[in-house]
């Protein structure tokens, strides 16, 4: 267990310097000028060439490097043009809002997609197995931000159930003192329950949106864990012995499962990432992605190296996260080898959708 | 009437065989029948569109679906119909384009390493590790962004991003392949390493890669259109269908929703084609019935 | 009739017969061998008698007797209930028969605990490890299964077997995975087992040898039929059909020692 927690750090560590790197080579290698895109079409020359001293362009690379990573070592992203606020600031205030949605969604999806996926795989050729397939297939088909608009067209527009998409709370809500940043917390903790019950108005298409969405490849992947680890030798032999149908299902079944279902999850995480970015832009949630869409459309360079930088960083200690969690769960990893030890969590090919893994290698 | 006994393949007519194997994987059937509707609209789109897909025509904003206009008109009085026609065919080739490269590209990367094994090795997968650090999507907004927003631009963009799975794929395949009996076969003999990595090692290793890359056509369609909704893709007023969906965005809360409805619908019809192509051809890799 | 009965027993797969009236008796305290080469429907007639028919296998004719009451289809209750108390059954692949995420002792705790024994579960299961010969069982019970060898494994199967104090035990290739040293051992061990309980034993095995050694009556299976069966000394000596023939000679005379010719 020792060996695989130090090899995972050690590759999570190795993975946040690349990132860092990768970072840099983003917005400073690739073709396009900064200094350009800030100026806009109009700038002369000479306030061109100003900007860029400005943003530092005019030095070597190496020596843009070396002040990027002194930069970061001090934890300052740079400021962003279009708040005139510290990155970090800007990243920091949002993440809550961003996390409302991330946790909200996920816990539906997870309610929603892994029961269906287990009753499915149990009943394999069933109606309920042919519904979990149509629904993963179809789920994993369907654009998130067309999902959003559609949901509002119909919530919204059609049945007036839900609040319009324009941010977190509507006009009228006074805004409570932030503690967290998180506005629902706020209103919690300062009592003040009309923003509390109106912002978690607001939250319930979001959440609606991408939880829908998030639940299929979630389903998916319970469903063919579930059937692999029910047609097993081992289910097989429980059975033989007679165990009942409830002990089979909670200790053969399950706890097989849940360790595939909590890599799921890390797939799953970074769709929600990805997908934050068009939520958040269509229904006006004032959290990262928003922030984030912003920026690009504003061409902040600062705001976009942070945020990039951050989820970078999010995803990899979130995966470290999931890798601990899932060598706790399996006492293969826990208590050390012999015989069949997989050296690495068996990683998915594919994140958010399908999963494909080679028939025999999964270690490697 | 007499049937041909459905167990077993050889030595009957190909369309019996072919009767046989859509009744046994459904998947095949969706969405072979899903592709064929797909591209006859989408060639019909481009060649025979009923409207022109850019002819701008403002006394006919906003109208809803109705005989003349079957999806309605959009805010410059575009035949959105016509444009979904034109935008699925400009979608699906990307995909189609995206897949490939990723599948050739990542291929080649993932064999060589996967076979050689040593330092090669390591490096590839460490830096496709950092690659696969970002959620996809994002990745591709990245280098979009920076690298600029034309069509081959966003195709690389997102390839990129596709690239390391199918590496890790290719590789986990070829590890597999290389200690087999052909492969330790073929060197035995004395075929060359480039020979035998391409001739022997290559066709077989490439099942779960093909799949994925089947997949990743669907998925590519979805990320560009994403991208295009977002402004950091496609660009109008090419009819892409992100695009389209992008513009019909604000009318959506005043009533106007089919200019942003029917282009998502053609998305999802043309993912589920391919969702449904990807499932075929992994139940078929993996020797289950459908 | 005490003991196992299959009569007439017909399994298929869509609308192909893959087993056809098979006869078979067990009696208590016996060892009958079913041999057969891969195929020939062995494992499927054995996983009948248990329900454990994979999914698009069904007994379509004939029926199955513990000691009189039936306990195959059409009565998926009383085969729920027969599974661990009246027939037990041990596979091919040791540890890929036991759940990687428990311990072996509490995996042998929860076929007691099905049993109905109640009082100290622990002190049982160790005492049951003990006999099927784990050294230091105390200690082999708090492991998990890819701690232990093949053999190892084989024998927690075995303890789980008899903690379900079956009358007849099904072993389906039970010693095929493991090291031909280990072999002999777990046989030993199963033949002991029914001198001490009296529980009857259905030795399936492609390996004529192990079938001959052991058992009293042996039937051979071919393509989803019984095509000879009978006591070991009249099949060995004088089989009938040539399927048979053809075991029985490379089980005299092995392929690779110079007596091909026969005689």
């Amino acid at each position: 267990m020792r060996r695989y927690v130090i090899r995972r750090l050690g590759l999570a560590v190795l993975t946040l310097a690349g990132i860092v790197v990768l970072v840099f080579m983003l917005t400073h290698i690739l073709p396009g000028n900064p200094a350009l895109v800030q100026a806009g079409g109009h700038a002369d020359a000479r306030t061109l060439r100003e900007i860029e001293r400005q943003m530092g362009l005019n030095r070597s690379l190496a020596a843009q490097f070396g002040s990027y990573l002194g930069n970061i070592a001090n934890g300052s992203l740079g400021t962003s043009y279009t708040t005139g606020n510290t990155v970090a600031h800007d990243l920091l205030t949002r993440l809550p809002a961003t996390a409302e949605l991330a946790v909200a969604s996920t816990i539906l999806a997870t309610i929603i997609g892994v029961p269906l996926g287990v009753a499915a795989g149990l009943r394999e050729g069933s109606v309920t197995d042919w519904a979990g397939r149509a629904g993963a297939i179809i789920g994993t088909s369907i654009p998130l931000y067309w999902f959003g608009l559609v949901l509002i067209v119909v919530f919204y527009g059609k049945l007036h159930i839900a609040p319009a998409p324009t941010g977190e709370v509507d006009a009228f809500a006074a805004v409570p003192p932030s503690y967290t940043h998180s506005l629902i917390l706020d209103s919690l903790l300062s009592g003040n329950w009309y923003t509390f019950f109106d912002a978690l108005r607001h939250l319930a298409l979001p959440v609606i949106t991408l939880g829908i969405v998030e639940t299929a490849p979630i389903l998916k992947i319970t469903r063919s864990a579930t059937l692999e680890v029910a047609g097993s030798d081992h289910v097989r032999t429980a059975r033989a012995y007679g165990l009942s149908r409830l002990e089979i299902l909670k200790n053969d079944i399950l706890r097989n499962v849940a360790t595939r279902v909590l890599t799921a999850l890390g797939i799953v995480f970074g769709f929600l990432l990805g997908g934050s970015i068009l939520v958040e832009r269509i229904y006006g949630w004032p959290g990262l992605g928003l922030y984030a869409w912003n920026a690009v459309t504003t061409t902040d360079y600062n705001a976009i190296q942070g945020y990039i930088l951050l989820i970078g960083v999010i995803y990899v200690l979130l995966n470290l996260a999931i890798d601990l969690l899932y060598a706790g769960a399996d006492p293969r990893i826990r208590f050390g080898p012999a015989g069949n030890v997989p050296r690495r969590r068996p990683h998915p090919a594919w994140p958010g959708r399908r999963v494909i893994t080679p028939p025999s290698a999964e270690r490697h | 009437m007499g049937v041909p006994d459905v167990s077993s393949g050889a030595g009957r007519p190909g369309s019996a065989r072919l009767r046989s194997e859509l009744k046994r994987y459904p998947s095949l059937a969706a969405g072979g029948f899903l592709a064929a509707v797909v591209v006859i609209v989408a060639i019909a789109g481009h060649i025979a569109p009923p409207h022109n897909p850019l002819a701008i025509n403002p006394g006919h904003a906003l109208e809803p679906p109705g005989p003349g206009h079957w999806f309605g008109t959009d805010q410059f009085g575009r035949d959105v119909f016509s444009r979904v026609l034109a935008g699925t065919g400009t979608d699906v080739v990307i995909g189609l384009v995206v897949a490939a490269l990723a599948f050739a590209v990542g291929s080649a990367a993932g064999l060589v390493p996967g076979y050689l094994g040593g330092w090669i090795d390591d490096i590839v997968m460490r830096v496709a590790d950092i690659v696969m650090s970002f959620p996809p999507f994002l990745l591709a907004l990245s280098i979009a962004v920076v690298i600029g927003n034309t069509v081959g631009n966003v195709i690389i963009a997102v390839t990129i991003a596709y690239v390391p799975y199918i590496v890790r794929l290719t590789r986990g395949s070829v590890l597999t392949a290389r200690g087999s009996d052909y492969v330790l076969g073929a060197r035995a003999v004395g075929a060359s390493t480039p020979r035998v990595m391409t001739l022997h090692v290559l066709p077989n290793a490439a099942g779960p890669s093909m799949v994925q890359a089947t997949l990743m056509a669907g998925w590519a369609i979805l990320d560009v259109s994403g991208l295009s909704f977002l402004g950091a893709g496609i660009q109008p007023p090419s009819p892409e269908l992100g695009v389209q969906v992008a513009q019909g965005a604000s009318y959506i809360t005043s009533g106007q929703w089919w200019v942003s409805v029917f282009p998502g619908v053609a998305i999802i019809l043309a993912v589920l084609a391919f969702n449904f192509l990807g499932d075929y051809a992994d139940d078929k890799l993996r020797g289950q019935g459908g | 009739m005490p003991g196992l009965r299959i009569e007439g027993l017909c399994i298929s797969i869509g609308d192909r017969d893959v087993v056809r009236a098979v006869d078979l008796h067990v009696a208590p305290g016996a060892c009958a061998g079913l041999a057969g080469g891969s195929g020939s429907g062995k494992s499927l007639t054995a996983l009948a008698s248990l329900g454990l028919l994979p999914r698009p296998a069904r007994v379509r004719a004939g029926r199955i007797l513990l000691d009189g009451g039936e306990t195959v289809a059409p009565d998926r209750d009383r085969t729920a209930r027969v599974r661990g108390s009246g027939i037990a059954m041990i596979f091919q692949s040791p540890r890929a028969a036991l759940n990687p995420v428990l311990r072996v002792g509490h995996q042998v705790e929860r076929v007691l605990r099905r049993k109905g024994r109640r009082g100290d579960l622990r002190q049982r299961c160790v005492e049951l490890l003990g006999t099927v010969g784990l050294l230091e069982p105390d200690q082999a019970a708090r492991l998990y299964p890819h701690e232990l060898s093949g053999g190892m494994c084989q024998r927690v199967l075995i303890a789980m077997g008899i903690a379900s104090e079956p009358r007849i035990l099904i072993a389906d290739e039970p010693t095929t995975a493991l090291d031909v040293t280990v072999q002999a051992d777990i046989l030993d061990l199963l033949d002991d087992l029914r001198a001490r309980t009296g529980m009857g034993m259905l030795l399936i095995s492609h390996d004529m040898s192990v079938v001959a050694e052991r058992c009293e009556s042996i039937s051979v299976m071919r393509q989803g039929a019984i095509v000879e069966a009978g006591t070991t000394r009249a099949v060995i000596d004088s089989p009938r059909h040539p399927f048979t023939a053809e075991l029985v000679r490379d089980l005299t005379h092995p392929p690779g020692t110079g007596h091909e010719a026969g005689g």
